[in-house]
């Protein structure tokens, strides 16, 4: 956005007139919004990977020691974490219909959508605060201060070593999704966005469903592999 | 004695040569293919150097026959080297069965060594030389690496699980003995000798050791002195599983898995004994992490690994001191 | 710090002043916001020679210690301070960015018909990013640096080493986004903004090389990225997923560093491989033999690599038939490297060879690459990997790959492009000493260490037995001339840009669109946006000789 080198490629842009939100390396619309969107499904892939190595240690430790995680997963609030679970599909209703709003041109629907999506997430982690508080006073943090009753301590201390990995990494990805659209809102104010440009939404979109299904994978790998070992 | 500037290591194990052979025919296919290379770009950049500036030779069609012959001829080969290696490698890691047994500890930075009956040593390792010797490695605290460079034999010493590593000293002699895995300031300086005997000057060594307890032995006492016999007993009382012959069975878990009980298995089953809990009991077994040394555990499996062998232990070791006492495991 | 290096460049000529990308505006904002690909190249170019010197000059005092046995010049902690520092610099800082970053940067648009990358922005925010994780790493080198070796390997990292780990991770980790969102923007870029015409199979080989590390790129450096953040995030709040006392298994740490950080080794030289083929069929005037071979031969690199990492653990007590499944898949993955050495060398037959500079450079790669990738083949064998795993000898083979392999390639690639990325030609006589000098100290630096490693001296080490000592003192020797050798060319390249030769278009004679454009070249690549017609490396049209 800062045209800081605007020496630099104006002319250039002006030999390529064309919509204002067209950059002036794309020839036209539709490349510019193949290579944003391109761009965002190779970025998600990354993510894949980058979950991938702790959903890959959370595997392994859990066929090592089956009953440890049963028991220290028992540990986890599953009501909050179902709340959880119905506000973040919620939110990611909201952020299609947003995406739906821009395409069709409804400002005021757009801001709505964009906005309840952004208070959805920030109920998703106000909870998720307040497990980890829970989980702070249980002293089932990992460190010196851990206690698990029990014969599993330890290997329930790498249970919750993985849970707070886990979910503090899904709830960065969150936090960043939030500033995300808090940039959209403030662009969608300024009505940029309608039928003939709202790449930015449709791939901050895409970001939104990758974060909520990430969560689809944790909620049940942590919250309820105790519920049918007993 | 050593030679002040040798190009070839040693050879002075029954593995050396065996290494040393598929080597040098590595060494052969990789200096015929380099030279090949080499010659063939002198050859062409001599042969069709630029004479003019100006000068444009025709293009060259791609030949389908070359590149599925410079792709299989390769590959072939390299399965010969797949196979030969494959093969020494699963000889590397089966130890003969009557091999001498010998545990090793590493920790920053020293090798704490205990032969079966006892003789105690740090950084030296005495072995007699055509005797196969089996080592059992662990570490106190980080990766260290076992690397006797004289018998091609090298084995990571990891925290938290025994590995394995086997030799027979072919040629007496002293050897280097390396730390090869990155384990802080003095991993150069953890570094040891290994002495190969000959057979009679080795048992010499070993009557004049100051060791006067078998590994087994010592383990029974540190049985006794942990109470573990009052749940691990052959009778109606017993709270945890019997361990008398327990050693290389096949055990059946709680959740129906089966394994076979090595020395890994009840290293686990003593310092996390909850991990896998045998058919038929309960998870009461408190664990004893931090309260057993690795060398207490070595010779506690020792012991219990002795409760398996019909009369006196192997190596010539006496009967466990507890014979008469209930001996069971707490192996989960 | 990098500002400071990226000077404005002279002034053009009084003659005729043509507007190009380096005089299109002046000032160190110009250069700083620029969205230029060609700028943001040079920006990397600035940073990762200060790298690459800071790098070589850890390694120059790892060699004069061991010029003794005694460890006597550093202490031991300082001496594994000094090789870590070494590594990863050199791996994170110099290496993967190198060609990628700096020639893939100028020259993918402008090879592609493009008048930039697909995302100019992200791409600036790339070099941000690398520059903020260098900083961090550099915090932690000048406060007493970090003594875990690059590999980082668990326990000892997590709870042994009292040295600045949790910042160098994070260094690394920040970084590893660079990466990542550059190759996105080449794999982005490449799909969509290619100039009419130009298909895939059009497309030069350099290109085709990027694009696979870009897959590397973006699918592997992820898992090293949240594996570093687990060190960092175990030392820092005591978590245990590598902790062995909790039942935590260190070997896990392992198969995740080697899966990225096998790959990172394609990283490192599929780019080079991707300038050899560009510099063997310009300096042949031919076009490459079987180019589709060599395409999909790095493809078929970048797939295998990631299929080999067990191969770093064959003596880890990993079970044998892992070790066996791991040691076959390394075979595979040296046939479609071993395709590429046979073409380039092929490419040569019948055609008008020139011994230019970056000729030069690209023979040395190929004897170079040859002895790297067959000494490999020794490491992938079982039996001998045993003997010589973590001794010199492993030192000495990626030492062939990374430095007589990447380095050569980078160095070519360099010069090859000097004259459109300055505008200037550099001395073509102190070029060839300066290739001669790089390619004789290289082997006299790194070949005894073969021998050195198969007689059993364990790497990272400090101090050494006696008996090792002659040959050290080779490698030392060795070590010195190549250090001159890198220095040679940085003083003539700067040189050259104050008062070196203005260079035309085309000084090589080439196929490229790039160059198509002057040099160097408008800010915008290209006057037209061309139009593609012709096969690559297409030197000499009509006639075509079938061989064999």
């Amino acid at each position: 956005m800062a045209d800081a080198t605007a020496p630099a490629t104006s002319d250039a842009s002006a030999a390529h007139a064309g919509p204002r939100e067209l950059q002036h390396q794309f020839d036209t619309v539709e490349q510019q919004r193949d290579a944003s969107s391109l761009g965002m499904w190779v970025f998600l892939v990354t993510e894949i990977l980058f979950f991938g190595g702790l959903f890959l240690a959370y595997t392994v430790y859990r066929s090592q020691y089956a009953r440890a995680f049963a028991e220290a997963s028992r540990h986890l609030d599953i009501t909050l974490g179902t709340f959880n679970t119905v506000v973040l599909i919620v939110s990611s209703l909201t952020m299609a219909l947003a995406v739906f709003s821009a395409s069709t041109g409804r400002r005021r629907a757009l801001l709505a959508f964009l906005l309840a999506t952004m208070a959805l997430g920030g109920v998703f982690l106000g909870v998720k605060a307040v497990e980890y508080g829970h989980k702070f006073h249980d002293h089932l943090v990992p460190g010196p201060h851990f206690r698990f009753p029990g014969p599993y301590a330890r290997p329930a201390e790498i249970f919750y070593s993985l849970y707070f990995a886990m979910t503090g990494l899904h709830a960065a990805h969150m936090v960043i999704g939030i500033g995300l659209l808090t940039v959209l809102v403030l662009q969608a104010r300024k009505g940029r966005y309608g039928p003939g440009y709202y790449t930015p939404v449709e791939v901050c979109g895409l970001y939104w469903h990758f974060v909520d299904i990430v969560w689809i994978f944790l909620f049940p790998l942590l919250y309820l592999i105790g519920r049918h070992i007993h | 004695m050593r030679e002040t500037f040798p190009l070839f290591p040693q050879q002075a194990s029954s593995m050396a040569p065996r290494v040393d052979n598929l080597y040098f025919y590595l060494l052969a296919v990789s200096a015929f293919f380099a030279a090949l290379i080499a010659l063939a770009v002198i050859y062409f950049a001599i042969k069709y150097r630029r004479r003019s500036e100006s000068e444009t030779p025709p293009g060259v069609e791609g030949s389908m026959k070359l590149e599925v012959a410079w792709s299989v001829i390769p590959l072939l080969i390299t399965f010969t080297f797949f196979f030969w290696g494959a093969n020494l490698f699963f000889a590397m890691n089966r130890p003969p069965p009557d091999a001498l047994e010998i545990s090793i500890v590493g920790k920053q930075w020293m090798w704490k060594i205990q032969h079966a009956d006892g003789q105690r040593e740090i950084n030296e390792l005495h072995v007699p030389v055509g005797r196969a010797v089996r080592l059992t490695l662990t570490s106190e605290d980080v990766i260290h690496d076992f690397f006797v460079p004289a018998f091609r034999m090298k084995k990571d010493v990891v925290p938290g699980r025994y590995s394995t590593a086997w030799f027979e000293a072919t040629r007496p002699g002293r050897y280097h003995v390396f730390c090869a895995q990155y384990c802080g300031t003095k991993h150069s300086a953890m570094t040891g000798w290994v002495e190969v005997m000959d057979p009679l000057a080795f048992q010499n060594w070993l009557a004049g050791g100051t060791g006067s307890e078998s590994l087994a032995s010592a383990g029974a006492k540190l049985f006794a002195q942990h109470a573990c016999n009052t749940c691990h007993r052959p009778d109606s009382l017993a709270r945890g599983p019997n361990l008398e012959g327990l050693f290389g069975k096949t055990v059946k878990l709680q959740d129906g898995r089966t394994l076979v009980a090595d020395e890994n298995y009840i290293r686990e089953s003593i310092v996390m004994p909850n991990a896998k809990i045998v058919e038929g009991f309960q998870p009461i077994m408190p664990t004893f992490q931090g309260l057993i040394s690795e060398e207490g555990l070595l010779q506690l499996v020792a012991y219990i690994k002795s409760l398996s062998k019909a009369g006196p232990s192997p190596a010539g070791i006496p009967p466990p001191v507890k014979e008469s006492a209930p001996e069971r495991e707490a192996p989960k | 710090m990098s500002t400071a290096v990226v000077a404005p460049p002279p002034e053009a000529p009084a003659v005729e002043p043509p507007v190009h990308y380096l005089n299109a505006t002046y000032g160190v904002k110009s250069w700083l916001l620029t969205r230029d690909h060609k700028r943001i190249a040079l920006l990397y170019l600035a940073s990762i020679t200060f790298f690459f010197f800071l790098g070589g000059l850890f390694a120059l005092l790892i060699r004069l210690e061991l010029l003794t046995p005694a460890g006597d010049l550093v202490q031991s902690q300082t001496y594994n301070k000094l090789f870590t520092m070494h590594g990863v610099i050199m791996v994170f800082f110099f290496l993967i960015p190198s060609i990628p970053a700096v020639l893939g940067n100028f020259l993918i648009p402008m090879m592609i018909g493009a008048r930039d990358l697909a995302f100019p922005r992200l791409n600036l925010l790339s070099w941000y990013i690398y520059m903020v994780g260098a900083l961090f790493t550099l915090w932690a080198v000048v406060h007493g640096g970090v003594d875990t070796g690059w590999t980082f390997y668990t326990p000892y990292s997590t709870a042994s080493s009292n040295t600045h780990v949790i910042a160098t991770a994070v260094g690394i980790f920040i970084t590893g986004f660079s990466s990542i969102l550059t190759g996105l923007n080449f794999i982005v870029t490449i799909h969509t903004m290619r100039a009419p015409g130009l298909t895939w199979f059009r497309l030069p080989l350099f290109v085709w090389s990027h694009y696979a590390t870009s897959l590397i790129f973006v699918l592997a450096t992820p898992v090293i990225a949240v594996t570093l953040l687990m060190v960092a995030v175990e030392r820092l709040f005591h978590l245990g997923i590598f902790d062995p006392r909790l039942g935590g298994d260190p070997i896990l740490f392992q198969h995740l560093f080697w899966f990225y950080s096998h790959p990172a080794v394609y990283i490192m030289v599929l780019p080079a491989m991707g300038v050899v083929s560009e510099l063997v069929t310009t300096f042949s005037r031919k076009n490459i033999f079987g180019y589709k071979f060599v395409a999909f031969a790095s493809i078929g690199i970048a797939v295998l690599g990631f299929l080999v990492w067990g191969h770093h653990m064959f003596v880890s007590g990993q079970s044998v038939f892992a070790g066996m499944i791991f040691s076959i898949l390394s075979f595979l993955v040296a046939i479609p490297s071993a395709v590429k050495v046979f073409n380039w060398t092929a490419t040569m037959y019948k055609g008008s060879i020139s011994y230019r500079t970056p000729m030069l450079y690209a023979f040395g790669f190929i004897g170079l690459f040859t002895i790297g990738g067959l000494t490999g083949l020794f490491l992938a064998t079982l039996g001998v990997d045993v003997h010589v795993h973590d001794t010199y000898f492993i030192v000495a083979h990626f030492h062939y790959i990374m430095v007589g392999g990447a380095i050569m390639g980078y160095l070519g690639g360099i010069h090859y492009w000097w004259p459109k990325i300055s505008g200037k030609l550099y001395p073509e006589a102190w070029a060839r000493f300066a290739a001669l000098v790089v390619f004789l100290g290289f082997n006299l630096t790194f070949f005894p260490q073969f021998i050195l490693g198969y007689l059993g001296m364990p790497r990272r080490y400090h101090a050494y037995p006696e008996e090792f000592q002659v040959l050290n003192v080779m490698s030392t020797a060795g070590a010195s001339i190549l250090g001159a050798g890198y220095i040679i060319p940085m003083i003539y390249l700067v040189w050259s840009m104050r008062y070196g030769r203005a260079a035309p278009a085309n000084p090589w004679g080439s196929t490229g669109l790039e160059w198509d454009t002057p040099s160097p070249p408008p800010t915008e690549n290209f006057l037209t946006t061309p139009v593609v017609t012709d096969e690559p490396y297409h030197y000499s049209p009509g006639e075509v000789e079938i061989v064999g």
